[in-house]
């Protein structure tokens, strides 16, 4: 470790002499969230959750330098202490990410911090979103070999990063290596340039070892997984495929089950100029796979299922959003967009688009290995040092676990306004996907309106409505009928919400907005979140002030989409780069 | 050990080179699945535009909506070529294309799953666009997206082939 910094800096010191030199370049950036909390317990925000801090502070700078094939790259991070919402374990400051890396355009070789991906992610992605405070980095190396055109081989090993924890030796957190391949036919055979026809072929493997220190269980020290991909596009048609398969792997996770894990993902799409359509299916089975058996909710995560529902930004849509079971779902969707040609009936003078989106995920089929008298778990993966469960592979399980039909049209009316307006119809277990047991399933209409009024050239006016029609509100479940599971009645009831923002582009917003939870069935829980901003843009820098009250989740003002956590006080973001 | 680092770090800073203009050196696909190295982007000696944008990102589909609208004129008065870069991940890369054609976009997509360049390039949040000169130059970039922002945007790209 102390190795990797001292050989680190010598490379800095390093690249410093050389800072003359013509083509050497820096870029950076910065950012600074900070926010001054006034205990607010109708909210969740107590005395106990801002530990007698008043004041949340994350921010992170980071600085990349290049010399020709060379890049070199450092980021500091500080959480002193880390905004509500966000993990507590990250808590600390420090250097978080380093890297340094040489790039010929054949051979690529990175040394410390890296962020890659095989595939679709199913058996290694490492990832950083800052705005959630999530960071699975491999701190190891990596090499990229290029042998001909298309053709892209790659190797790492390392370990993950989780939050400031020590990586410590081998049986506290695994070592993670793989291998990629990828192969685009077109590149390597030229006579496919005159057909319509695309192909690409990848296949990967990754293993993670791990010693076993479970005095109950033997687990496993290697794990390895493998994964295969083709796709094919033949004119406008588009067909993608991802497969992969990972030997048993007994976690705290899936309750030490021993089966193996599977992950399918299939996508046919047709698109032409103002048309498109997609359908996608996907099957996940006991696919979870981290670097320390031992790890909980996303820690140390090897791998990304993508979850393929549409993916909603709007504050009320966004409170019930899903996210993909790796236990075991089988999903799918159907999205169809199209412009409506300008200067139609429907269409209008300036044409309208229109998406239409469909999605539906249910678990997989499961007959339980069950102990002597042990019921049929709903959740886990069954009778933990078995097998736990078979699962036919085609057979779809009979509890629905989300649904999301939604529909949007966007049409500029006339030389002043713009108008979007979306429904959306949900299902959403809350049960499995917030894990509270027991809790009523939410059956929800949304409806979404947002409309703009360009004043003169660069100011602007728009105005966001939103209602969302729960099947569980204050007329039809009485208050006393939630005693026990407060929990699992914070957000629901009805909910109404409101923007209004007003833009001199392309520096200056003001925003108000208020979101009401009218209909929550605890009268203690109809709450107002009422906040307004005011910010300032110039070139890449973003001045944001916030006062009010915030519920956590997506929002997108301003001009850009950011996740946020709970809050009550002032808030000031800063971010900019160079 | 961590005193020295950040003391190097900020030497870096301010005795180093100069602020980076040039275009990363990160290969990503396109809609087609060919590989592309950023480096190479260019536009026979035009300026380009390089936006980043998300399928989520209602700003930027926004942006994007205008842009769109725009973009034959502004390619009859400058020659300027538009790259949007999509930082969607895995949920959604195979509905990026079926999206574009159905939104009718014509701008040259580009897909940097991972963000690799996104990351190159110090985008935080999306929307971000960034202006290259005809030699890949960085000259002006922009995050955010308000109504008729892509104003300013044309004036410096105009700038550039007065």
């Amino acid at each position: 470790m102390r190795r990797i910094l001292l050989s680190l800096a010598f490379v800095f010191c390093a690249t410093t002499l050389f800072a003359q030199i013509e083509n050497s370049q820096v870029n950076g950036s910065f950012q600074i969230d900070g926010q001054y909390y006034k205990v607010d317990e109708a909210i969740g925000i107590t005395s106990e959750t801002i530990k007698g801090q008043k004041v949340g502070l994350n921010g992170f700078g980071k600085i990349n330098y290049s010399l020709g094939n060379f890049t070199a790259g450092i980021r500091y991070e500080a959480f002193q202490t880390p905004l509500s919402g966000f993990d507590t374990r990250l808590q600390g400051f420090g250097i978080a990410n380093y890297y340094a890396s040489y790039d010929n355009g054949t051979v690529a070789v990175t040394l410390g911090d890296i962020y890659d991906q095989f595939g679709n992610g199913f058996i290694f992605r490492t990832y950083e979103e800052w705005a959630l405070g999530f960071d699975n980095a491999l701190r190891g190396m990596r090499v990229i070999y290029r042998p001909a055109a298309g053709v892209t081989l790659k190797a790492l090993f390392g370990k993950q990063r989780l939050y400031w924890v020590e990586y410590g030796d081998a049986a506290k957190r695994g070592v993670v290596r793989g291998i990629d391949g990828e192969w685009d036919l077109n590149q390597s055979f030229e006579t496919l340039n005159n057909t319509k026809f695309r192909a690409t072929v990848g296949g990967s493997f990754v293993s993670k070892y791990q010693k076993n220190t479970n005095t109950t269980y033997t687990i496993p020290e290697n794990v390895g997984a493998f994964d295969g991909r083709v796709n094919l596009g033949y004119g406008r048609f588009a067909f993608t495929t991802e497969y992969a398969y990972k030997i048993n792997d007994p976690s705290a996770f899936n309750n030490y089950t021993f089966n193996a894990g599977q992950a399918i993902l299939a996508s046919l799409s047709y698109s032409q100029k103002g048309f498109g359509v997609i359908a996608q299916v996907k099957r996940v089975d006991n696919m979870s796979f981290k670097s320390d058996y031992k790890g909980v909710k996303n820690d140390l995560d090897i791998n990304f299922i993508p979850p393929i529902n549409y993916t909603h930004t709007h504050s009320l849509p966004a409170i019930y959003s899903y996210a993909t079971q790796p236990l075991g779902e089988m999903a799918m969707q159907l999205q169809v967009n199209y412009t409506i040609p300008k200067n139609t009936i429907i269409g209008g003078k300036y044409g309208t688009k229109i998406t239409a989106d469909f999605s539906m995920v249910n678990d997989i089929k499961r007959n339980y290995i069950l102990a002597e008298g042990q019921e049929a778990p709903t959740h886990i993966a069954g009778n933990s040092g078995t097998l736990g469960y078979t699962s036919p592979f085609f057979a779809v399980g009979d509890r629905k676990f989300f649904h999301d039909f939604n529909i949007e049209l966007e049409r500029r009316l006339n030389k002043k306004w713009k108008l979007i307006a979306q429904y959306i119809n949900l299902y959403y277990d809350m049960d499995i996907i917030e894990n509270h047991p027991g809790a009523p399933v939410v059956k929800a209409n949304i409806a979404f309106v947002d409309l703009s009024y360009r004043i003169t050239s660069k100011q602007s006016v728009r105005f966001e409505l939103q209602h969302l029609w729960d099947n569980i509100n204050k007329g039809n479940t009485t208050e006393e009928s939630t005693f026990g599971h407060e929990d699992v009645y914070k957000k629901r009831g009805n909910w109404a919400a409101a923007l209004v923002e007003y833009t001199i582009a392309p520096k200056w917003f003001v925003s108000v907005a208020d979101k009401y939870n009218y209909g929550n069935p605890i009268a203690g829980n109809r709450d107002h979140y009422y906040t307004a901003s005011v910010g300032y843009i110039k070139e890449s820098t973003r001045i944001v002030l916030t006062g009010g009250r915030q519920s956590e989740g997506m929002v997108c003002v301003g001009g850009v989409c950011r996740v946020v956590p709970a809050s009550s006080g002032f808030s000031l973001s800063i971010t900019t780069s160079f | 050990m961590k005193k020295t680092l950040v003391l190097l770090f900020l030497s870096v800073l301010f005795l180093g080179a100069k602020a980076q203009s040039d275009l990363p050196n990160v290969t990503l696909k396109n809609l087609d699945g060919e590989t592309i190295n950023i480096t190479e982007l260019q536009n026979d000696g035009k300026p380009f535009v390089m936006t980043f944008w998300a399928t989520w990102c209602g700003p930027c589909v926004k942006e994007h909506n205008a842009l769109s609208e725009i973009y034959q004129d502004w390619q009859d008065e400058t020659g300027v070529k538009i790259f949007a870069v999509s930082i969607d991940d895995s949920r959604s890369t195979p509905r990026i294309k079926p999206f574009v054609e159905g939104k009718g976009w014509e701008f040259d997509v580009l897909l940097d799953v991972n963000k690799d360049l996104a990351r190159a390039m110090n985008v935080s949040n999306p929307p971000h666009t960034f202006l290259f000169d005809g030699n890949g130059k960085m000259v002006y970039q922009h995050t955010g997206y308000f109504e008729g922002a892509e104003e300013e945007l044309y004036e410096e790209i105009l700038k550039l082939v007065e």
